[in-house]
C-alpha cells in the first residue's frame, strides 16, 4: 500500500523538512534531537529484545521494528494527565513517556499480565492483547476526563487489523456521538498477522471515519516529525473539546508479527526490501545531520547510550525473575474473596504444604 | 405497594443521589424510561451527562463502562433483554472481569449490569433467556438476582456500591410484582441468601424468579402435612453455601429449581456442594428441575418449556417417596 495523495508528510524518505500548513511541527532543536534520540534507544531495546527471546529469556516478542516513527512521534505529544491505551505492540510508547523497558518486557518474561509499570503514574494503560477491544475503553475514559472537566486527551492505540472488528467501529461512533476526547492511532503496519491490510479493507482506514462522524487524516507512519505534528494537533483539539479523530499512520512492521510467526509464508521479500529503503531512522538521521542540528559525534554518543540501554535490558531480563509466591494467584480476583476462592486457596495451601513434609 | 418496577427504580434514583460518580447508560433508559420503565423519569431528574440513552453497542456498552471505571465512576448498564448481552460477552469476560486481577489491583471495576432475565412473557425469540450459567462461574465477577421488590431495591444498591462488578438479573416476569415493603438498604455482609420458609421434610432451592413457585409449592404440600424449606439464593456469586448445607443437612432432601436448562445448569453446583458438603445427611437423591435443554422455544411452547408448579409437586414428590418401599 502507497501513501495516500492526501497523507501529511513532513519528512520526505530522502531526509527533506517540508513545513505543512495545517499541522505545524512547533518542536524546538532539542526537541527534535529527543524524537531522533528515541528513536534510536527503541530501535536497539527491540532489537535487544527479539535477541533475548532467541535466547529464551523471552517467551514471546512483537517487534517494533519499521513502526519506530509512528510510536515515538504520536508518545511524544501526550501531556500529563493524557492517557495511551496500547494494544500489544507498543514498546515504542511506553520508552518514549519514560517506562523502565524491563517493566514493558515482564510480560513477555510471563512473569505478569497485563505490565509491569504503573498505569497512574505513566498515563499508559495496560496491554490489552484481544485486537481492538481497548477502544471502547478509551472512549469511556475519555468520557470520564470531558465530566471531570480535565482538558485531557486519550489515546487509543490500533493496528489495521483492529478495523475488522466491531468495537473499533462502535468506538468511532460513540466518540463522535459523546464528543470523548480521543485520538485514535492507527499504526497501519499492512499486515494483520499474515492477513494484508488491501484484503481487509477496500478504502484507506483514515476514511471510515467521514461516515462516523470525525476528521480522518493519513499520516507517513515513517515520519517521526509528521506523526507528532498530527498527533498533537489532534490531541489539542480533543483536550479543547472539540471531539476525537482517526490518524492513520501508514507505516511497515519489517519483521515478523511475534517471535513465532515466519513472514516469509505471506509477503515478498522485495516489498520488505522496498520498505526497508524507507527506514524512519535513515530520513530523521539525514534530517538532523544535513540541518545541522547534531554532529555525527553526537550521533555517536546516542548510539552508545541506545547500547548502554540494551545492556540493561538484557541485564534485566537475564536475571533470575522476582520471586512470585505461587498462592498470590489467589489475590486480587475479587476485594474480598468469595467462600468458594477462599476455600479453593486453603485448600491449595494445606495441599501443598503436605506434598513438601512429605518430599 | 411497591412494585419491583418501583423498587429498582428507587434503587437507581436514591444511588444517583448518594453518588454523583453513577451513572446510567443504556439503549432506551432516557425518555422512555427503558422498555420495563425501570429507568422511568431519571433523565429529567439527573440530565443526559448522567443518564446516556446509547446507540444499540452492547459490546461498547460495556467497553465504555470499563473505561469510565478506570476514570472513576460508576457506571450502570442496562442490557434491554438477557440475550441482548450476548454481544457484550467478550468485554465482560475478556476486561470487565479481569482488570482488578490483571492490575494486580491498581484498577476496580464497580459497574453494575442489569440484565432483565428469564421468560414466561410470552415474548418473541432471544427475549426470555436465563444466561445465569455463562457468567457465575467467570471468576472475577458477581451475579445477583433478587427475587422481590425489596430486595431488589437492597441488593442493587449494594451492587452499585460494590467495587467489584457485578451482573445483576432481574426476573423480568416479575416486574410488577408487588409487596408491601420499605425499601431500606442491607446491612454490610449480610447473607448473600436467605430463608423464605421454615420446614423439615426437604429443601426446595430457588432464586430469581422460581423463588415464588418454591413458595407456593411450600404452601401446597403444607396442606399435606409436609413441611417444605424454601431458600432464596439472591446471590449466585459469591455463593453463601453455609445455609444451603446447613438446610439440607436437616431436611436431608433438596430440589433446585430454576428456569434455564438443567444440563450445565447452575443447579448442578448447589446439588455437587450438597453431594460434598452433607452426603451423610442425604436421604434421597438432590434433583434438578428447569427448563429443557433445547433453545427457549416459541412463545406457545414456554410453558411446557419452563418449571412449573406441575413439574417442582412431581421431584418433590419423587424425593420424598425415594426407598419408600410401601
Amino acid at each position: 500500500m502507497e501513501l495516500d495523495p492526501s497523507a501529511v508528510q513532513l519528512l520526505s524518505e530522502d531526509g527533506t523538512f517540508t513545513e505543512h500548513p495545517e499541522y505545524p511541527l512547533g518542536l524546538s532543536d532539542a526537541d527534535i534531537i529527543g524524537l531522533y534520540r528515541r528513536l534510536i534507544l527503541v530501535r536497539r531495546a527491540d532489537v535487544e529484545a527479539i535477541n533475548l527471546q532467541r535466547q529464551g529469556y523471552l517467551k514471546l516478542w512483537g517487534p517494533v521494528f519499521g513502526q519506530e516513527a509512528a510510536q515515538v512521534g504520536s508518545a511524544a505529544a501526550l501531556q500529563p494527565g493524557d492517557r495511551a491505551f496500547p494494544q500489544g505492540r507498543q514498546f515504542g510508547v511506553g520508552l518514549t513517556v519514560g517506562i523502565d523497558p524491563a517493566e514493558m518486557l515482564s510480560v513477555w518474561r510471563g512473569e505478569i499480565q497485563g505490565g509491569g509499570w504503573s498505569v497512574e503514574a505513566s498515563g499508559i494503560a495496560l496491554y490489552t492483547f484481544p485486537i481492538g477491544s481497548q477502544a471502547p475503553h478509551a472512549v469511556g475514559y475519555g468520557m470520564a476526563l470531558q465530566r471531570d472537566q480535565k482538558n485531557a486527551a486519550v489515546i487509543a492505540y490500533l493496528g489495521d487489523g483492529a478495523f475488522g472488528t466491531g468495537d473499533v467501529h462502535e468506538s468511532l461512533l460513540w466518540s463522535a456521538l459523546y464528543k470523548s476526547p480521543v485520538v485514535f492511532f492507527c499504526e497501519n503496519n499492512q499486515y494483520a498477522l499474515s492477513n494484508p491490510v488491501e484484503r481487509s479493507a477496500p478504502l484507506p482506514l483514515f476514511r471510515r471515519s467521514e461516515g462516523f462522524g470525525l476528521p480522518g487524516v493519513q499520516v507517513d507512519g515513517n515520519d517521526v516529525l509528521g506523526c507528532y505534528a498530527v498527533t498533537a494537533r489532534a490531541a489539542r483539539r480533543a483536550r479543547a473539546g472539540e471531539g476525537p479523530t482517526l490518524v492513520e499512520a501508514l507505516t511497515y512492521r519489517i519483521g515478523p508479527h511475534t517471535t513465532s510467526d515466519d513472514p516469509d509464508r505471506y509477503r515478498k521479500a522485495d516489498e520488505v526490501a522496498t520498505w526497508r529503503m524507507r527506514d524512519p531512522i535513515i530520513r530523521m538521521r539525514d534530517f538532523v545531520l544535513g540541518a545541522g542540528l547534531v554532529t555525527r559525534a553526537d550521533l555517536d554518543a546516542i548510539d552508545q547510550e541506545a547500547e548502554v540501554c540494551a545492556t540493561a535490558v538484557r541485564a534485566a531480563c537475564v536475571a533470575d525473575p522476582a520471586p512470585v509466591q505461587p498462592v498470590q494467584m489467589f489475590d486480587h480476583v475479587y476485594g474480598t474473596r468469595p467462600q468458594h476462592l477462599e476455600a479453593e486457596r486453603r485448600a491449595w495451601l494445606a495441599f501443598n504444604e503436605e506434598t513438601q513434609a512429605t518430599s | 405497594m411497591t412494585t419491583f418496577v418501583t423498587a429498582l427504580n428507587t434503587a437507581l434514583s436514591d444511588s444517583m443521589k448518594a453518588d454523583p460518580r453513577v451513572l446510567l447508560m443504556g439503549e432506551d433508559v432516557g425518555d422512555l424510561g427503558g422498555v420495563f420503565r425501570v429507568t422511568d423519569g431519571l433523565i429529567a431528574q439527573f440530565g443526559e451527562d448522567r443518564v446516556l440513552n446509547t446507540p444499540i453497542s452492547e459490546s461498547t456498552l460495556v467497553g465504555a463502562a470499563v473505561g469510565l471505571a478506570m476514570g472513576g465512576y460508576r457506571p450502570v448498564v442496562e442490557m434491554q433483554f438477557d440475550s441482548f448481552v450476548y454481544p457484550a460477552f467478550a468485554q465482560i469476560t475478556w476486561h470487565l472481569s479481569r482488570f482488578r486481577y490483571r492490575s494486580r489491583g491498581q484498577l476496580t471495576m464497580p459497574v453494575v449490569i442489569r440484565v432483565p432475565y428469564g421468560g414466561n412473557i410470552g415474548a418473541a425469540e432471544h427475549h426470555s433467556d436465563s444466561p445465569e450459567a455463562y457468567f457465575v462461574p467467570t471468576p472475577g465477577l458477581k451475579v445477583f438476582t433478587p427475587s422481590t421488590p425489596s430486595q431488589g431495591y437492597a441488593l442493587l444498591r449494594e451492587a452499585i456500591e460494590d467495587d467489584d462488578p457485578v451482573i445483576f438479573f432481574e426476573p423480568k416476569h416479575d416486574y410488577w410484582m408487588k409487596e408491601d415493603c420499605e425499601l431500606t438498604q442491607r446491612e454490610p455482609n449480610a447473607p448473600g441468601a436467605r430463608i423464605a420458609g421454615e420446614g423439615s421434610d426437604l429443601t426446595l432451592v430457588g432464586y430469581g424468579p422460581t423463588v415464588k413457585l418454591c413458595v407456593a409449592v411450600r404452601e401446597y404440600f403444607a396442606q399435606e402435612g409436609v413441611s417444605i424449606e424454601v431458600l432464596d439464593l439472591f446471590k449466585l456469586n459469591p455463593l453463601e453455601i453455609n445455609l444451603l448445607v446447613g438446610s439440607v443437612t436437616r431436611t436431608g432432601r433438596m430440589v433446585v429449581v430454576h428456569e434455564a436448562p438443567v444440563f450445565g445448569g447452575f443447579g448442578g453446583e448447589l446439588v455437587a456442594r450438597a453431594a460434598s458438603d452433607c452426603f451423610a445427611a442425604l436421604k434421597a437423591p438432590p434433583l434438578r428441575v428447569g427448563a429443557m435443554s433445547t433453545p427457549y422455544p416459541a412463545a406457545a411452547l414456554e410453558h411446557e418449556y419452563l418449571p412449573g408448579m406441575d413439574r417442582i409437586v412431581d421431584a418433590v414428590d419423587a424425593s420424598l417417596r425415594y426407598g419408600v418401599t410401601t
